[in-house]
């Protein structure tokens, strides 16, 4: 896959093209990211009055260096949503098109733009991994949805967020509970929080309560154990954990005054996780907005894309454009991220685009290959959430050594063990049959206790298993008065020697502890 | 319910807490709750002895306990409280060495309770006495080993000696003698019980324990002091079993497999095994390794790196011993401080074997006040290499050195190491060109996106400290957040 280009081949065309999807604001080029693309050696041809949407005129666009022209006869063609049919048949052998394409949920429109012989590049294929960050415009999407959906439930809610007291009375502060905490959900609590409510939020992984913690927020646990998943989304939950959930969101709904929910599992209907009854113990002047809406909805009662109030006085709002309510920094985000994949494809900065397909970032959004249908990718695991411990080396002898025993050989020898301790056993004295018990079953629970420990405290651990492995000292004081004075004598030496270790270790290990904090200067 | 049953249950109960006591200790938020359940379980423990004790000795043996306890108490607390945190792994290693002490004295005085009274001895029945014998030796070995041991690791760790490993002809072929030598006296002392085979015994173990930890270079120093840890275990269930005492072999075994434990998470991230860094440290192939120069380095001025870093987005710093050498831990706190003020994203990597005690860096970053959850693991931060700014390595070489994965002919080949050379811009600090412990030369000096800034590190970042610039260019990236609720 080599990206040797012959310089004299000319730039190639980037299109930007006005979005025909009703509603939708968003544009995927704005006029700040044009001059980006143009510096990576493209042409940049726009749609006229394809920014309009989003506040940007033609004038800005041609200012930043774009024609305005018809940006379908471009080579490289950059777009927000899927195209639809007609605009599928306006697509030319050879172009590439670049967009939210939903592969998954579509595979007749993989099929279509296959027929066509382009090359098809999925924007919301994007592995979660920490080098792709920057082009993962659903992350980016959900970050102002999160923070939309906030601004739509304050428009509708009838009070402050923060609470005051005024010369016209005391106001208490609005109660908000997020559910789900993905991008959206995070953006939602620091927008909430950061607008002075009290911000509760729920989620599956106990390990995002940090982060809520982070943005000012409250995380509520769900008592049931629950497994990550290795890709960084949210797996399905037992039924054992949704009693459990279920009973928490009733609790929730009769104290808190806002619930933005934003469950999804990708490739399902989201999950239900606000129902009827729970809508109905909700005071009048609540507000459910329903950021999953689109897939189904998290809340019952929800109608996609509209705000409906319920016989209680409360208002479920089922917006599915939230991000593109915010159309300008929508678009300023997206545009972004298009140009860092750009940029990925473009290893030259010569104006050509060249998909390398050793790359894991480049070969998981491209879901058709002129022509060629390669969706779905090899799957890629995500570091944040399940570290390989094997390190990633480019030389062979760099790899961690194979364990040299075949297992034939390891059962063989587990069992010459086994054999030997049950010799042992058979043939001792009760006595120390009984002490061998005992040993051998501390040695399995020092082994498994000590198993996962974070790497942080392995000083503390060590002195404080220091400490206590000064419990020979009662060895030595059951040997004091018994003897000669030379058996006292040392044993006193020893009792001596292990109170230093039994003191300054517990001593020096609690002041190690009492150092370690997270951010203070957050608070 | 008698004094002795008594004692039994306490025993029971204690040896309960020490569980709990580790396993709290392995996370963050339980890790206080585990001191306070070790200290619970050692004062039971200790009260129930003594108690016990004081219905068949003298008032004066009392006092003496009391006497030696007090003394002993009293010293540990005021090392505990006077430490340095850089000091950390000399103190662990000089705890190490008493508890092995403890345990060759405690051998000692079951052999002169028991076998020096010869067939006039009535504590021991007889068809156990072989087993006596044999358990004497066997905790008088332990414990030597782990005395010795941990002196030199004293000894290497405060530079009162040189840290280079020692390299006598034939090294493991002395240790497999001193191992045979236990072996054979040992059956020659169940036969035949005399004090010049205890005599010998004791001798042929605190040699191995010099020996063994000797010939140890000071880059293997985290191996070295988790598996003295773990000697110190085993040693305290050796005299378990000599005295019969379950609770003595169940922490044993517990503070043993603990250490043991510890020291493979050390090899691991070696990738190498427990034995062959025992059998000989790196030193023993660097000469072939390699002091030619591998090109030319660039250097850089802390005004510079001051820039550099005011003008960057994300940064991570990979500490390494010299950074504990220099005390510079301070100084690097502050300056993250102040660059997190300024809305730059800090990060820290730490390699599991940076510093000379597992944990160690960590502990060090603690002191300064550096919230512990931007301070990762080399698991944690590998990947986010490629997206960094800036990567300040201060003190760190081998676990920074890009040779372990690129040639496979470096001593140090196949050990994971922290892949810094991936980010835009990497500084160096460092006081000469020398080579790390491992005595390999580091081709990320030379590389282009490498500078070195050499110097004292706590000189060198106070330096960087002036330097940087006052006023922050843009508003800090996180507001502060209003909470209207109390606390």
């Amino acid at each position: 896959m080599s990206a040797q280009v012959p310089t004299h081949h000319p730039p190639q065309r980037i299109g930007v093209v006005a979005e025909s999807t009703p509603g939708e604001t968003r544009v995927a080029a704005t006029p700040a990211t044009v001059r980006q693309l143009l510096d990576l050696g493209y042409q940049v041809v726009v749609d006229s009055q394809a920014g309009a949407a989003s506040g940007f005129t033609d004038e800005a666009y041609t200012e930043a260096g774009a024609g305005i022209g018809d940006a379908w006869a471009a080579e490289v063609i950059l777009k927000v949503n899927a195209p639809s049919d007609d605009e599928t048949a306006r697509l030319r052998a050879g172009t590439t098109l670049v967009g939210l394409l939903a592969p998954a949920q579509r595979p007749e429109l993989v099929q279509a733009l296959a027929a066509r012989g382009v090359t098809a590049l999925a924007l919301d294929a994007v592995p979660r991994i920490s080098r792709a960050q920057s082009m993962d415009v659903l992350s980016s999407m959900a970050n102002i949805a999160g923070y939309r959906a906030v601004i739509e439930a304050a428009h509708v809610f009838g009070r402050f967020f923060t609470g005051q007291v005024t010369a016209a009375g005391k106001v208490p502060p609005a109660k908000v509970l997020v559910a789900g905490v993905g991008v959206a959900g995070l953006a939602a609590i620091g927008a909430a929080s950061s607008m002075g409510a009290i911000v509760r939020a729920t989620d599956p992984r106990p390990e995002v309560a940090d982060q809520v913690r982070s943005l000012g927020g409250e995380y509520l646990p769900v008592d049931v154990a629950q497994e990550a998943g290795t890709d960084g989304y949210a797996k399905a939950t037992s039924a054992d954990y949704d009693r459990a959930a279920a009973a928490l969101y009733h609790e929730q709904a009769q104290d808190v005054d806002i619930i933005v929910t934003t469950a999804l599992i990708p490739g399902r209907p989201a999950p239900r996780l606000v129902t009827a009854e729970d809508v109905a113990a909700m005071r009048p002047g609540s507000v459910i907005v329903d950021m999953a809406a689109a897939q189904g909805g998290n809340v019952e009662g929800t109608v996609p894309g509209r705000a409906v109030v319920t016989g209680n006085g409360v208002t479920i709002i089922g917006y599915t454009d939230l991000a593109g309510r915010l159309a300008t920094q929508a678009s300023q985000l997206f545009g972004t991220n298009l140009v860092n994949l750009v940029k990925l494809l473009t290893p030259g900065k010569d104006g050509r685009l060249v998909v390398d397909f050793e790359d894991v970032v480049q070969r998981a959004v491209t879901v058709v290959r002129a022509g060629e249908v390669t969706w779905p990718p090899p799957p890629v695991a995500v570091s944040a959430a399940a570290p390989e411990p094997a390190p990633v080396a480019p030389a062979a002898p760099a790899e961690p050594k194979p364990s040299r025993l075949t297992p034939a050989v390891r059962f063989g020898l587990l069992g010459l063990g086994m054999l030997a301790v049950f010799l042992l056993i058979a043939f001792a004295p009760a006595q120390l049959a009984e002490n061998f018990t005992v040993f051998a079953l501390a040695v399995v629970i020092g082994y498994y206790v000590i198993g996962k420990v974070h790497h942080a405290l392995h000083t503390p651990l060590m002195s404080v298993t220091n400490a206590i492995s000064g419990i020979v000292v009662i060895g030595a004081l059951v040997q004091i008065g018994h003897e000669s004075w030379v058996v006292t004598t040392l044993s006193s030496v020893a009792v001596l020697l292990t109170s230093v270790n039994i003191f300054g270790g517990f001593a020096v290990t609690r002041r190690m502890l009492s150092m370690f904090s997270t951010a203070p200067e957050r608070r | 319910m008698t004094s002795t049953t008594a004692s039994h249950a306490a025993d029971l109960v204690a040896a309960l807490l020490f569980i709990l006591s580790l396993a709290g200790l392995s996370q963050h938020r339980t890790s206080r709750a585990g001191v306070v359940y070790g200290i619970a379980g050692m004062a039971l423990a200790l009260v129930a002895t003594v108690v016990l004790a004081a219905q068949s000795i003298t008032a004066g043996a009392v006092l003496l306990i009391v006497l030696a306890m007090l003394l002993g108490g009293a010293a540990g607390l005021w090392r505990a409280r006077r430490v340095e945190m850089t000091q950390m792994p000399e103190l662990i290693a000089v705890l190490h060495s008493f508890v092995g002490l403890a345990a060759v004295l405690v051998g000692w005085n079951g052999y002169l309770e028991v076998e020096a009274h010869g067939s006039a001895q009535t504590l021991v029945a007889g068809d156990l006495l072989g087993i006596h014998h044999a358990e004497v030796f066997i905790g008088i070995f332990i414990g030597g080993v782990t005395f010795t041991g941990s002196v030199v690791a004293f000894l290497k760790l405060s530079g009162r000696i040189a840290s280079r490993p020692l390299t006598l002809p034939g090294k493991n072929a002395l240790n497999l003698g001193a191992l045979a030598a236990f072996a054979g006296l040992t059956v020659w002392f169940t036969v035949r019980p005399n004090l010049g085979l205890m005599i010998a015994v004791t001798l042929v173990a605190l040699a191995l324990g010099w020996h063994l930890v000797a010939s140890i270079g000071g880059g293997d120093m985290p191996v070295v002091v988790s598996m003295l840890n773990s000697y110190s275990g085993w040693a305290a269930a050796a005299a378990g079993f000599l005295l019969d005492n379950n609770l003595l072999i169940v922490t044993g075994a517990l503070v043993g497999s603990s250490g043991a434990y510890l020291s493979y998470i050390m090899c691991r991230a070696m990738n190498r095994s427990f034995l062959s860094v025992i059998a000989g440290g790196f030193g023993v192939e660097a000469p072939s390794g390699g002091d030619e120069e591998q090109g030319e380095h660039r250097e850089i001025r802390a005004e510079e790196t001051a820039a550099l870093l005011a003008g960057a987005r994300s940064v991570v710093i990979t500490p390494g011993y010299g950074m504990a050498v220099a005390q510079a831990q301070h100084p690097v706190a502050e300056l993250t401080r102040r660059l997190r003020e300024r809305g730059v994203e800090v990060r820290f990597g730490v390699h599991p074997v940076a510093g000379r005690l597992p944990g160690h860096m960590n502990v060090l970053l603690a002191e300064a006040k550096v919230p512990y959850d931007i301070v990762l693991e080399m698991d944690e931060i590998n990947d986010d290499f490629a997206g960094t700014s800036v990567v300040l390595v201060i003190g760190a070489n081998d676990t920074v050195n890009p040779a372990a994965m690129d040639d496979p002919s470096s001593p140090i080949a196949g050990m994971p190491v922290l892949r810094v050379w991936e980010a835009d811009q990497v500084i160096v600090f460092k006081r000469s060109m020398a080579s790390g412990y491992a005595g390999v030369q580091n081709p990320l000096f030379f590389r282009e996106n490498s500078s070195m800034l050499f110097g004292d590190a706590k000189q060198s970042v106070d330096a960087i400290l002036q330097a940087l610039p006052g006023q922050a260019r843009e508003a800090p990236a996180q507001p502060v957040r209003q909470r209207t609720t109390a606390g």
